[in-house]
């Protein structure tokens, strides 16, 4: 019960707001955010995962290699001319390709499923704007998923340098090589300027699917993909071109030649060396693509405010 | 000031006209019983009252547009759909923090106390619980919140009598202060005949019937009339008559209760006999209808 308001049943809004318990502070883009990870743990665990298979990899490599001092296979105890950084950049190619994955698949079901199990009437029920929802829903892939996958190529880096000691300090390797050899604070922050850059270049990607999701009562991947391969048919097929695949190829892939110089940082020296954030700033692809994520975002939000049950 | 004001709602879903010029008006500190068949306009007048769907005409909830600010709206608006809408996912201990995160008038430890008497625990999933352990979860978050405007629809939908029973009971005992409006759509109308204040009949998109209890109560009568006094009965133009066995129960609007009492045994009507006159006879379903 509320004595307050037995008493004084016209208590303005604006007097209770000064009362603690009667507006406690809210934040509902956390929570929102939080609402996701809980209902798609998949978002946490599959990185891990991907990491720690990637780990367990190299382990049983180590271990292979340790047994039989020599083999032709040397990933840990790199030969001329394979750079020493290699496996690194392998485990964190990996690590974001599974990323991405999982963006894209959460992307897909994201405003989708919440209509299917009639959950979004009990969501509506409370005060979070559609807004809020669906940029709570886009910083996943946006958001969540690079600083995860930044935290778990680091830690599965350390995994590994570990065992590369391990496996020089077996075979009576130099330690001093690897030292002088592996610059990993340095490849770290090229990686991690590397899976921002990938999702701000992404972004209209995830927001492309999020509206796809938002929109179809079935097969979200279906209306996600098909308009678009259907797209590319019929130019090709009325017109003989293809502007608007390789503008699709672009927006998958254009982000590397925007963002890096044209050697990879896994393969030099100085990997910072390799950034071009100048360019990538300059580069118009980075802002269409903003833009256009920013347009489908505001359809999604848009359908999930007229949206109820499918 | 009303709680809720609309005049002249109209809504079209394609060919199906669902709300056809409804008229509504909600007084703080009520508690009004939204009856109708299935595909009446409940849920639709409902739903334009929570801002999730847009329709014509005028609608204001504690003044403000729904369509428009349902956001803030929600801040005192409190809304319980039948319980399968809660993410089956979801656990008990995540519903709360939540519900405490995004809503600035909710008093977790409130709904905790409320659900220490049920037997439901905090680390179970919702998927694991009852249909009727689920509408206790929701009824517990939703009185907690500190609303101005608590909307049922449904709330009771497939649960067991005792959970019904419990339902209203703490609904009336735990929430309503008469500072707060409720309303609530069921079939389960007997069961609220003693929990509203106010009734509203809904048949194919229109309001039918509006009036209050005390006024149902000394409006309508219902006389198991006696064999041979039946004709006379007639005359005073029942509203509807049934056959139970084998005598005539006739349903009356207005007429004078001692004039009744000399044709037979006369008795208040429950809210279901008058719904089957009102509606029953328009919608043409009614058994029993003799006139």
């Amino acid at each position: 019960m509320n004595p307050q308001s037995d008493v004084l049943p016209e208590l303005p809004l604006e007097q209770q707001a000064g009362v603690p318990a009667a507006m406690a502070r809210t934040q509902p883009f956390y929570w929102s955010v939080r609402r996701e990870l809980w209902e798609n743990r998949f978002v946490l665990v599959a990185p891990v995962v991907v990491g720690a298979v990637v780990l367990t990899a190299f382990l049983v490599n180590a271990i292979h290699l340790a047994g039989r001092p020599g083999a032709p296979l040397q990933l840990l105890i790199p030969s001329q001319p394979t750079p020493i950084e290699q496996p690194y950049a392998i485990a964190a190619v990996l690590i974001v390709l599974g990323g991405l994955l999982v963006g894209a698949f959460y992307c897909v079901e994201a405003l989708h499923r919440e209509r299917v199990d009639r959950s979004i009437v009990f969501w509506k029920s409370l005060p979070v704007s559609d807004v809020t929802t669906v940029l709570s829903k886009a910083a996943i892939p946006l958001l969540v998923l690079p600083l995860l996958m930044a935290a778990v190529i680091v830690v599965t880096h350390l995994g590994m340098l570990l065992l590369n000691l391990l496996v020089r300090l077996a075979s009576g390797a130099g330690l001093v090589a690897l030292r002088t050899q592996t610059p990993l604070f340095e490849l770290w922050v090229a990686l991690l300027y590397g899976v921002v850059v990938l999702a701000l270049w992404h972004a209209p990607i995830y927001a492309w699917l999020l509206l796809a999701s938002g929109w179809a009562r079935r097969a979200a991947f279906l209306w996600a993909s098909l308009p678009l391969i259907a797209i590319c048919i019929l130019e090709k097929i009325a017109f003989n071109t293809s502007y608007f695949a390789s503008f699709l190829q672009y927006r998958f892939s254009g982000w590397w030649a925007a963002a890096f110089r044209y050697q990879r940082p896994c393969c030099v020296p100085h990997p910072l060396s390799t950034l071009t954030p100048g360019a990538l700033l300059g580069a118009p692809g980075l802002w269409i693509g903003l833009a256009i994520a920013a347009i489908f975002l505001a359809g999604a939000v848009r359908l999930r405010r007229c949206s109820g049950p499918i | 000031m009303a709680c809720i004001e609309a005049r002249g709602l109209r809504k079209v879903y394609g060919a199906t006209l669902a709300l056809d010029g409804v008229d509504l008006c909600v007084e703080p500190g009520r508690i009004l019983g939204l009856i109708g068949p299935n595909g009446a306009g409940k849920t639709t007048v409902l739903n334009a009252i929570l801002g999730l769907i847009p329709c014509e005409g005028e609608l204001k909830v504690l003044g403000r547009n729904p369509w428009a600010e349902r956001e803030q709206l929600t801040r005192d608006v409190a809304f319980i759909a039948d319980v399968a809408a809660m993410p089956r996912w979801l656990r008990v201990s995540q519903a709360l923090e939540y519900v405490a995160g995004v809503h600035p008038r909710f008093e977790r430890a409130k709904a905790e106390a409320f659900l220490r008497k049920t037997g439901i625990r905090p680390a179970s999933k919702i998927r694991d619980l009852s249909k009727g352990m689920v509408a206790q979860l929701h009824l517990a978050l939703v009185m907690a919140v500190d609303a101005k405007l608590l909307v049922l629809d449904e709330p009771t939908l497939g649960l067991d009598i005792l959970y019904r029973k419990q339902f209203y009971d703490s609904l009336l005992n735990d929430y309503f202060d008469r500072s707060r409006t409720i309303i609530l759509t069921t079939h389960e109308v007997a069961e609220i005949q003693h929990v509203i204040t106010d009734i509203m009949f809904i048949s194919a998109g229109r309001i039918v019937l509006r009036c209050s209890m005390e006024e149902f109560d000394s409006r309508y009568l219902e006389l198991n009339v006696n064999p041979q006094q039946l004709a006379a009965a007639r005359t005073l133009c029942p509203i509807h008559e049934r056959q139970i066995f084998g005598r005539s129960i006739l349903l009356f609007d207005g007429v004078d209760r001692d004039r009744l009492a000399a044709l037979g045994e006369t008795r208040i009507p429950g809210i279901a006999d008058l719904f089957v006159a009102i509606v029953g006879q328009a919608d043409g379903r009614a058994q029993g209808a003799g006139r």
